[in-house]
């Protein structure tokens, strides 16, 4: 059974964004980019069912700029075997993202689809649901554990009250929480070794997939923010305060 | 055409974020209908159609809806959502699973987690945890948004909207329910809480967090955590409040060992009060802490817990 995963380069989590002076998005030039940190989980848990003989291939699937190829290289030295770039440098929504995504599957015709729940830039929590439905696949969302068995996959799901499992049939699509496993770091042999890996590029067009923005975004502004507050000395102090000045106990 | 609200519910009640996006999508539209799905929902219809600005009910009763299994509830939603100009859901764990799926079934887009409805086809979302706010327009004919429930009032109970039976589905048989291990807790709902105290990794175990349990239970607060704390162990994963768990907005939020990461602070910063009690005088959370106290969590947990009556 062949896996693809889906790494999305994003803005690393470490860094403090900005909003751009004019308005129209977030500063993105010269600021470090990562793997998507729930991206992350979803190589190791792929990775993790080739070594345990569930799987024979891991794919690592990207979309975007040229520079994505850096992302898949990551997957690629973690332990994913080849890579397949959608390349372009149209804005690209979930939907879109879910629509090249499904083109590949046609094409690879992998057993499972793991992403991850969310995108830490973007927030969309929507493209691992919407391939799911483009496909007609079962789909196991915010997996905290995953069991591959006989044609289905047990997934215990993070839910609202705590965990949830269910069971779905197989070609499915899984999408990763943060406790599903710790995500390995790439040794430096293996990054060598990627550098030889595989990886095919193609454009949306050839895949016959329109990735114009359904959404148009009017601006990005910043949030407002907080006003400084103060320090007590006492938890007299902090009692009165809560009591008498913010009225909240 | 008028909104769907899509609502999730235990069979005995819709959730209390119903009453929340109710609010919402009537600002998208005022003729809001409300789709309670379920096994024997009777009871979870009716406390639909007592919110307050709901025209109409659909409950769709059908034993393939009984676990609320995406696969089996889209197509519910994809079969009806032409009736209507918008299809709405709270941004719970419910809506993040379903509306996406509905989105792609019908070929349109989602506005993820709304907090504001500035028109019809436009609204803000957060995007980079808060850090920054998109407003965005959708020309989709039937526009799927999720909301944050924290963002829009509850509407009042006191309705009467009239219920309409229709049919179910059946199951796709594309996947199926095993069952829950759902934390127990007395406790208030961590997302409908009037005060919240959450501990992270500053508490150094699970059998310390039981000293937030006591401070909770003296405030009638719910109970939260930092990602750390759950990764951790210390305490389930449903108590992660933050950019990749829930979202809170208490009157009043009490952080324990909690140093205020950005993706912690995503999840709690639309707090009215924020406490922070922390030995680090340079921890970021007291940047947006109203009320600051630098002191170790082991003395300071107690005696605050000692200073306050109970209620
Ligand atoms: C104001 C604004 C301006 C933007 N401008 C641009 C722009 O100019 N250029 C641009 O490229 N993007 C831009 N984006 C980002 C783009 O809109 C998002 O990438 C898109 O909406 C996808 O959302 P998401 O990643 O949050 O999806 P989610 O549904 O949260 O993603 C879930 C998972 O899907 C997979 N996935 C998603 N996208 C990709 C991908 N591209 N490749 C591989 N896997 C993926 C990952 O596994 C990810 O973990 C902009 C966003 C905003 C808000
Ligand atoms: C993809 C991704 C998603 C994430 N999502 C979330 C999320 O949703 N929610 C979230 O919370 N985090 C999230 N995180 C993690 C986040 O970046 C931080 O790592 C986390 O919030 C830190 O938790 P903490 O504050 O409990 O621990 P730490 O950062 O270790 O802070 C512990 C604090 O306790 C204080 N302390 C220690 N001992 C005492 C004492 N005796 N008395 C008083 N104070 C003491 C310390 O001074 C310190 O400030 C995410 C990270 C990633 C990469």
């Amino acid at each position: 059974m062949k896996v693809l995963v889906a790494v999305k380069r994003v803005i690393d989590y470490n860094v403090k964004i900005r909003v751009k002076a004019d308005n129209t998005g977030v500063e993105t030039a010269n600021v470090k980019m990562s793997m998507n940190p729930f991206d992350e989980i979803a190589v190791e848990e792929a990775i993790r069912m080739k070594e345990k003989g569930a799987a024979t291939e891991v794919i690592a699937f990207s979309a975007g700029p040229a520079q994505c190829q850096e992302t898949i290289r990551t997957a690629l030295a973690m332990g994913a075997d080849r890579g397949v770039l959608v390349q372009t440098d149209a804005e690209l929504q979930p939907l879109a993202v879910a629509k090249l995504l499904k083109a590949v599957v046609d094409k690879e015709q992998p057993g499972l689809v793991i992403v991850g729940k969310q995108a830490i830039d973007d927030d969309s929590n929507q493209t691992g649901q919407m391939l799911a439905a483009l496909l007609g696949w079962s789909q196991g969302t915010f997996a905290n554990k995953l069991n591959v068995a006989d044609g289905s996959v047990e997934v215990k799901r993070e839910v609202d009250g705590g965990l949830e499992n269910i069971k779905i049939k197989m070609p499915a699509v899984i999408t990763t929480d943060l406790r599903l496993n710790e995500p390995r770091y790439a040794s430096l042999p293996n990054i060598m070794k990627a550098k030889k890996k595989p990886i095919e590029t193609l454009a949306p067009d050839a895949l016959g997939v329109d990735v114009a923005p359904r959404l148009k975004t009017l601006k990005v502004e910043e949030p407002p923010k907080r006003k400084a507050g103060i320090k007590v000395k006492t938890v007299a102090e902090l009692v009165d305060k809560l009591k008498n000045e913010a009225g909240v106990i | 055409m008028g909104v769907l609200v899509v609502a999730a519910h235990d069979g005995k009640a819709v959730r209390a974020n119903v009453a929340n996006a109710v609010t919402a999508a009537s600002q998208m539209d005022p003729d809001v209908t409300v789709l309670v799905a379920g096994s024997n929902c009777d009871d979870a219809a009716k406390s639909a159609a007592s919110i307050a600005g709901v025209t109409k009910v659909l409950q769709a009763d059908d034993a393939a809806y009984a676990n609320w299994l995406a696969e089996d509830i889209a197509p519910l939603v994809v079969k009806l959502a032409p009736n209507y100009s918008h299809v709405v859901m709270a941004a719970d764990s419910v809506g993040k699973n379903i509306a996406p799926r509905v989105a792609a079934l019908l070929d349109v887009a989602q506005v993820s987690e709304a907090i504001q409805v500035v028109s019809p086809d436009t609204f803000v979302r957060p995007i980079y945890a808060g850090n920054a706010m998109a407003t965005v327009q959708t020309a989709d004919k039937i526009k799927i948004v999720t909301v944050r429930p924290t963002n829009f009032k509850a509407a009042a109970g006191g309705g009467s909207a009239a219920i309409e039976k229709i049919g179910g589905e059946g199951a796709k048989g594309l996947s199926s329910y095993v069952g829950a291990e759902l934390s127990k807790s007395e406790r208030p709902e961590l997302t409908s809480a009037k005060i919240v105290v959450s501990g992270g990794r500053g508490l150094q175990s699970g059998e310390n967090f039981k000293m937030l349990e006591t401070l909770a239970d003296k405030l009638g607060a719910g109970l939260g955590a930092s990602r750390a704390a759950v990764d951790a162990g210390y305490v389930p994963n449903d108590y992660q409040v933050g950019q990749t768990g829930k979202v809170v907005a208490p009157d009043l939020y009490i952080a324990i060992g909690i140093s205020g990461a950005i993706q912690h602070l995503a999840g709690m910063k639309d707090s009215k009060t924020i406490v922070a009690i922390n030995k680090d005088e340079d921890a970021p959370i007291f940047q947006v802490a109203d009320y600051g106290l630098v002191g170790d969590l082991f003395q300071l947990v107690p005696e605050l817990t000692a200073a306050i009556e109970k209620k």
